[in-house]
């Protein structure tokens, strides 16, 4: 024959049978498929090469970084509140988790002890914004899959929560609400009310979402047992977050390691069983009803009280005084231009994102910028476990695991 | 002493340089020949039990002797403990063993530090830039000596001022 290619198997149709000896010979060989880095359920710009026997998955190769912006480079060089925006655009969807991670980072370096009601805003507005990436995710879950229905209803219940941003902060996406050592600015009252109003009408919501996939055959088919990975492998490979716990393993640093208003709040993690794609979709549902609990409990026991740590050589001054002191001005732009002395030393610090374990590694020689900074996004490690998760499952799984990591590249390729 | 360190010291009477506890954080730095030993025992030791990996890292400082750094860090999700284990590596021998058969999640983490600060690392499967091009020549960006706007790459390539007609 003249097949030379090593990978190229010829065989007869039916061996098993004499009279295939009379059939024509059919020629089967791998198939190399690149998908991406434009395609629509990548989430972002990323390639996977895809080894295909049929439509079996033989071995994918992620190829990444085309959204790769030197981050940790530029953070060498901008003082450790310059950096607040820039963490905003590693996972833009939920960019009030990143700069939660950021500066409590930060405030680990220094030993900075954050007010007790910038730390229930902390935690309230962390929730929100988990509501926000979980339905974010699972309206682009459900699109990917073939389900276009849930996306409209999560957008528009998304749309209300953007808003509240809009008026927290003054931005829907790009927030940099928080600050080293406090938040920027308080809930007012208005928002408050507009939160408590959300509440209410928010979990029969989630049952509507539940209602259009849990009966859904075409769901089902798609996520029960697509994509399994034991709870032996996910630790192995670092997964975090609900990848992690729909295998199993309720690691969950909110309760680990509980920082922030989150010990004093009564909430449970969900887990899963299976390790497949619908446990991961089932902890995150929960994970909304959940965070729902967590805002009403910390709404509750919020008392007034200052909002920044009381420590002028390291947090902004309240911007009414930037505007009217000429003091708080100069400490406004030495701090920013400058930035505070940092102790030498190095940390690292982990908090629960809605995508997994976002950390900080900072190393500090002292002086106003760190020396270095090391980002550990959980898009990027979920992309190592792909190739292990993808193996043996159709092309069209491919989408669903994408999916299923909640993928952004903007913090995978940082 | 934390507990983790006196355990780790106790163990290793060679090759452990230092230990150290810094706002709660534990780190071991261990020499370059017996990192995997280390490694290996603080997975596998009942007591120390790191199961999980949680990111891989490196430093550079240039005016050391042993210029780079690696830096592992683990969790235990049964003890619920947290270590960092680091060692250096010369720039003219700039290679580490990799702990990818350990920890699987290790792979991509070290092609990070491979591609960023351009130590090696031995019997990994697959080293290979991961987020740089692989046609990239300009280094490894994250050493401190790689200028922060690049080294002029970007400017040889072809721009068109304006739409040709």
């Amino acid at each position: 024959m003249a097949f030379e290619d090593q990978r190229t198997t010829v065989y007869k149709v039916n061996p098993e049978h004499p009279e295939s000896e009379t059939l024509p010979t059919l020629r089967t060989e791998e198939l190399l498929l690149n998908m991406g880095p434009q395609h629509p359920s990548t989430h972002g710009v990323l390639k996977v090469i895809l080894e295909l026997e049929g439509e079996r998955l033989v071995k994918s190769t992620p190829v990444m970084g085309y959204l790769h912006r030197g981050v940790e480079k530029l953070a060498e060089d901008g003082t450790y509140h310059q950096f607040i925006p820039h963490t905003d655009r590693l996972d833009y969807v939920c960019a009030m988790y990143n700069n939660f991670a950021y500066c409590r980072a930060v405030e680990k370096l220094l030993n900075l002890q954050v007010p007790e009601r910038a730390e229930y805003l902390r935690t309230i507005v962390a929730e929100v914004q988990r509501i926000i990436g979980h339905q974010f995710w699972l309206s682009a879950q459900a699109l990917d899959i073939g389900a276009m229905t849930v996306f409209f209803y999560c957008f528009r219940d998304r749309e209300i929560l953007l808003d509240w941003f809009d008026e927290l902060c003054g931005a829907r996406l790009t927030t940099s609400w928080y600050r080293i050592g406090g938040v920027e600015r308080d809930l007012t009252p208005a928002l408050i009310d507009k939160l408590k109003q959300f509440l209410d009408y928010f979990p029969p919501k989630i049952d509507e979402y539940q209602v259009f996939l849990e009966k859904n055959r075409i769901w089902l088919g798609r996520t029960k047992g697509v994509a399994v990975i034991s709870a032996e492998d996910a630790v192995n490979f670092g997964l975090s977050g609900p990848v992690l716990r729909g295998s199993g393993v309720d690691y969950d640093l909110r309760k680990y390691e509980p920082y922030s208003a989150y010990p004093k709040c009564e909430f449970s993690v969900p887990v899963g069983k299976n390790g497949d794609t619908y446990d991961r979709y089932w902890i995150r549902v929960m994970e909304l009803y959940e965070s729902v609990k967590i805002i009403r409990q910390c709404l509750e026991q919020m008392q007034e009280g200052p909002i920044m740590a009381d420590a002028p050589s390291v947090t902004l001054p309240p911007k009414e005084r930037v505007f009217t002191n000429l003091e708080a001005m100069i400490q406004q732009f030495k701090l920013f231009s400058q930035g505070f002395d940092a102790p030498p030393g190095e940390i690292y610090c982990g908090t629960e994102a809605h995508k997994g374990e976002l950390g900080f590694h900072i190393v500090s020689t002292g002086g106003g910028k760190p020396y270095r900074l090391k980002i550990r996004a959980p898009s990027f490690i979920h992309m190592g476990a792909f190739d292990h998760m993808a193996r043996g499952y159709m092309i069209s799984d491919a989408c669903t695991i994408f999916g299923t990591y909640d993928i952004v590249m903007g913090e995978c390729d940082r | 002493m934390h507990p983790l360190l006196l355990r780790v010291q106790h163990t290793f009477s060679v090759g452990v340089t230092n230990v150290s506890e810094w706002r709660g954080d534990v780190s071991v730095t261990v020499t370059r020949d017996k990192l995997r030993e280390v490694a290996q025992f603080l997975r596998d030791d009942p007591g120390m039990d790191f199961d999980y990996i949680v990111h891989v890292s490196s430093v550079d400082w240039p005016d050391d002797e042993e210029r780079f750094e690696v830096v592992w860090e683990f969790y235990s999700i049964r003890k619920r403990q947290r270590i960092r284990l680091k060692t250096r590596a010369p720039e003219s021998d700039c290679v580490v063993d990799s702990l990818t058969d350990l920890w699987k999640g290790a792979d991509f983490m070290e092609r990070e530090v491979y591609d960023m600060m351009g130590i090696r690392f031995r019997n990994h499967p697959d080293l290979r830039r991961i987020l740089m091009p692989d046609d990239y020549t300009e280094g490894y960006p994250l050493r401190k000596d790689f200028p922060l706007r690049g080294k002029g790459w970007r400017d040889t390539f072809d721009f068109l001022d304006e739409v040709p007609r």
